[in-house]
């Protein structure tokens, strides 16, 4: 099978470190301490020295609003003490998906020619604002203007898109349910997850509502956390682990900001755009998918990402949720991590997380929650209410 | 929202001015500078319509935890309303019968308060949306 | 020149909260409501104001109106409780009913008498030629202090009225007005203070009666009538006791006054009190009535009308907006405490 598609020339993206910080309330941690964790843990777990990074991408929701700075990947660069390097740093946002987008931009660099070791971070500082702040700026990535402004806040606006599913496919409540109920089991056996105990459906009905049907457990937490990534270019990678993890297809989409734009709001078009995009790229069709890693910022995301993204027909995300098909028995084990729920969402860090967690996977080193024959998976990260959709195809076993 | 930001669009706030692609005739709201369809042939004919205040709910839900400003107003219902001219909006639905909200129920634009710059600053006014009333007997 | 209303339109909240409610809270006499003869008073929702009821007054008028929105020389609204102390109301609703830019406004404010103002202004506007129609509005989402008296009647309401000359147009012709105006502090509020003072029993006879009882007298001297002469009567509704008593002292009966009696319902909207009890009236009269009006605003001053409905009234189409009494039966009812929270009577915490 052909694997890949453009000038053979084109040098291929490969991750060699990782690492990302214990997801939660990090009352001790500043951003800057967050950011330098993760970025060291990555550093040393590549085995690159400082002098051999080309290029630095950062991404982040809103570090302006949550802590009052702009203009951060320089400054989380010196954070490293790697300043006086000079080497290129790019703070990349898109709501959400901010993580997922600098390591697109990361692969992107490498694949340009330009750079053969690009590190790049996620990270969010989400607790040193009061918690309605945090929910209000968690809100920036929807139209502030003609949603916002009338009360509709992100969790509202998920929220109509859950009651559009649940109206056209027949989507229920514990189905949804079912997802958070999965993701926390997933999570008890994750220690860096921010939740690590498994809950009953009935504690996720129960619970206080935050926009019918949603209730707080339908909703990822606000975190703190930093996640990093090492990259290395085909040309250099055989210096470094044995282990490399080839990025073999990366797909990015975007949509009307806006959901009262959207021709559908029940399907995710950026989602299935990207997803299609990185899997002509791999030249992977969803049988070879055996785990992925998806944007679960309510329940009813992860219940549209596994439609949009292939792995189930369209309005069966429901059904095949509670039946179990997407948990460690399934045939696609989805959120091994935990996912947003219970992993956590330090909204930035979420995107390069997810990477880490399939590296880790496809290595083996999933310890308690190891997802057997793991040689394929993909990340799924989206920004607002999927107005930016970014996919990966991770393939290990190079 | 800053004071020109707001003040730029009262026309579109208080009385749902949209455009209309002079093209094509598809109407949208907020209005736009090109027509997604059109696009080019677009550039220079969009024309401005009035949007009469008459849609129905396409789909609701009700909020308990509040977007800055819409504290006193929990519970509270945002939806997506499919106007008569053919945009979808989304907004408040207020003063309305909990029995009378429902996808499809039709809706008419009120005009309210959509918040404060604070106690000292700018009042921002503009539309809600209410189901129909019960009529007395005359 | 003949002046008089071209169209009117009306707005009252649908939230509601009962005497007894209030009296429960505060431990006064169950009975209260049944002394002032105010059972329940309208309560204005979270996000309303006299921008929105006056928009939405103004659009009720407009839409039933004969007259176009471009004829509109002026807009005046008076209000006790404007939005802004600085930056008038009448811009606001200039804004909603795209009316302008080349007319003239300012805002009023004579306690609850500041609509009647804006209409005597109007019709001056009218009848020298200055404009051709005027928009004079009456609107109120008056405060009483929690425990005060003033708490069981300061509610919320408004009516627009478009005033014009067009023999063709003009449902009812105003003939006379006359107004009586002293320095009487029977009612105020000081700049910067939440919540306004009153004389308590001051504010019957020296203030309230007086002023009434020596308009109306002139206002009939002015016109050559007597009370029998009217079909309909309709005064300042503080509460639904001292209409009746002014009424039936200036020699009005039960049947004349009944239509435009809405305190007992709705509480006193102040500078919309008089001015919707007229729509009420509006909304049932026949061509050739006769109506009295008679408002009133602590300060002192009373304004008193003579008015005449005309055939064209068989024309205008109030079924183009939604009809008051439509408003008045379809009411929510709060406690205490969600009317507290609705009047910003709370007080909030410093990061609300």
């Amino acid at each position: 099978m052909e694997r890949g598609q453009g000038p053979r020339k084109r040098p291929d993206a490969y991750v060699i470190g990782v690492g990302h910080t214990a997801f939660g309330e990090a009352w001790e941690k500043s951003y800057r301490q967050l950011m330098t964790e993760a970025g060291l843990a990555a550093i040393q777990d590549a085995g690159i020295q400082g002098d051999e990074i080309d290029e630095v991408f950062v991404g982040t929701m809103s570090t302006g609003k949550l802590v009052g700075q702009e203009h951060v990947a320089p400054l989380l660069l010196d954070g490293a003490g790697l300043a006086d390097l000079h080497i290129p740093a790019t703070r990349v946002e898109a709501s959400g998906a901010s993580g997922g987008l600098a390591f697109r931009q990361a692969v992107q660099a490498i694949r340009a020619g330009g750079a053969d070791i690009v590190v790049v971070g996620g990270l969010e500082k989400m607790t040193d604002v009061s918690d309605a702040d945090a929910q209000a700026i968690a809100s920036s990535g929807i139209d502030q203007e003609w949603e916002h402004f009338f009360g509709a806040n992100d969790a509202a606006l998920h929220a109509l898109v859950a009651k559009r599913h649940m109206a056209e496919y027949g989507t229920t409540r514990e189905q949804l349910a079912a997802v958070a109920v999965k993701n926390h089991a997933h999570g008890a056996n994750n220690p860096l997850a921010q939740f690590r105990r498994a809950i009953t459906p009935d504690k996720v009905l129960r619970a206080p509502m935050v926009a019918e049907p949603f209730t707080v457990f339908d909703c990822a937490p606000v975190s703190d956390g930093a996640a990093c990534l090492v990259l290395a270019s085909s040309g250099v990678v055989g210096s470094y682990r044995k282990d490399a993890v080839k990025v073999s297809g990366s797909g990015q989409a975007s949509d009307a900001l806006a959901l009262h734009s959207r021709a559908t709001t029940t399907t995710w078009r950026s989602t299935a755009e990207a997803a299609r995009r990185a899997y002509t790229e791999a030249g992977i069709s969803v049988a070879d998918i055996r785990l992925a890693e998806v944007h679960d910022a309510y329940t009813i995301n992860e219940i549209l990402a596994i439609e949009d993204l292939g792995f189930v027909k369209k309005g069966e995300g429901g059904p095949a949720t509670l039946e179990g098909r997407t948990g460690f028995d399934g045939d696609i084990v989805v959120n091994p991590s935990g996912g947003l729920k219970a992993r956590g969402h330090p909204a930035g860090a979420t995107g390069i997380a997810q990477v880490c967690e399939v590296v880790w996977q496809l290595r083996g080193e999933a310890k308690g929650r190891q997802v057997k024959d793991a040689r394929i998976g993909v990340t799924h990260n989206t920004g607002g209410t999927g107005a930016t959709a970014v996919v990966h195809v991770l393939e290990g076993g190079f | 929202m800053g004071v020109p930001r707001f003040w730029r669009e009262i026309p579109q706030r208080y009385n749902l001015q949209a455009s209309r692609c002079e093209v094509c005739q598809a109407i949208h709201f907020p209005p736009r500078e090109v027509c997604p369809d059109c696009r080019r042939a677009s550039i220079g004919r969009m024309g401005t319509v009035r949007l009469s205040g008459r849609g129905r709910i396409l789909e609701w839900t009700r909020v308990h935890k509040a977007a800055p400003g819409y504290e006193k107003h929990v519970p509270y219902v945002v939806a997506l309303i499919h106007t008569d001219e053919g945009p979808v909006v989304t907004g408040q639905v207020v003063d309305s019968d909990p029995a009378s909200i429902e996808e499809g129920a039709e809706v008419h634009a009120v005009f309210r308060r959509l918040g404060e710059d604070g106690e000292a600053g700018v009042i921002h006014y503009g539309t809600k949306w209410r189901t129909a009333r019960i009529a007395a007997k005359e | 020149m003949p002046v008089g209303i071209l169209s009117y339109g009306a707005y009252v909240p649908r939230y509601r909260i009962r005497s007894e409610e209030i009296a429960r809270v505060w431990g006064d006499d169950a009975n209260i409501g049944r002394n002032l003869d105010v059972h329940q008073k309208s309560v204005p929702g979270p996000d309303e104001d006299v921008a929105t009821i006056s928009v939405e007054a103004a659009r009720q008028a407009m839409r039933r109106s004969p007259s176009p929105v471009d004829d509109i020389g002026a807009i005046y609204v008076g209000s006790e409780s404007h939005p802004y102390a600085v930056k008038p109301t009448g811009t606001i609703v200039q804004a909603a009913i795209d009316a302008g830019p080349y007319l003239t406004m300012a805002d009023f404010e004579f306690a609850c008498k500041a609509g009647t103002a804006a209409i005597q202004t109007g019709m001056g506007l009218v009848q020298s030629g200055m404009c051709r129609t005027v928009l004079a509005i009456g609107a109120d989402t008056s405060q009483g202090a929690p425990r005060n008296a003033l708490e069981y009647s300061a509610s919320a309401g408004g009516a627009a009225f478009l005033l014009g000359a067009d023999k063709k147009q003009v449902i009812a012709e105003i003939h006379h007005t006359a107004s009586f105006t002293t320095d009487t502090p029977d009612f105020w509020r000081r700049e910067g203070q939440k919540y306004p003072s009153h004389g308590e029993r001051f504010t019957g006879e020296p203030a309230y009666f007086r002023h009434v009882m020596e308009a109306s007298k002139r206002l009939m001297a002015d016109a050559g009538t007597v009370p029998s002469d009217y079909d309909h009567a309709v005064f300042h509704q503080p509460n639904g006791k001292f209409p009746v008593a002014v009424a039936r002292k200036l020699g009005f009966e039960e049947r004349q006054y009944a239509t435009g009696l809405l305190a007992p319902r709705i509480g006193n909207t102040y500078s919309g009190a008089v001015l919707l009890g007229l729509v009420h009236i509006l909304d049932a009269a026949e061509p050739g009535q006769r109506i009295f009006m008679c408002g009133y605003g602590s300060g002192a001053g009373a304004d008193a009308f003579d008015l005449t409905v005309t055939r064209n009234i068989a024309r205008y189409d109030r079924g183009a907006a939604e009809r008051l009494e439509t408003q008045l039966a379809d009411t929510t009812e709060v406690d205490y405490a969600t009317y507290a929270k609705y009047r910003g009577k709370l007080v909030m915490g410093g990061d609300a």
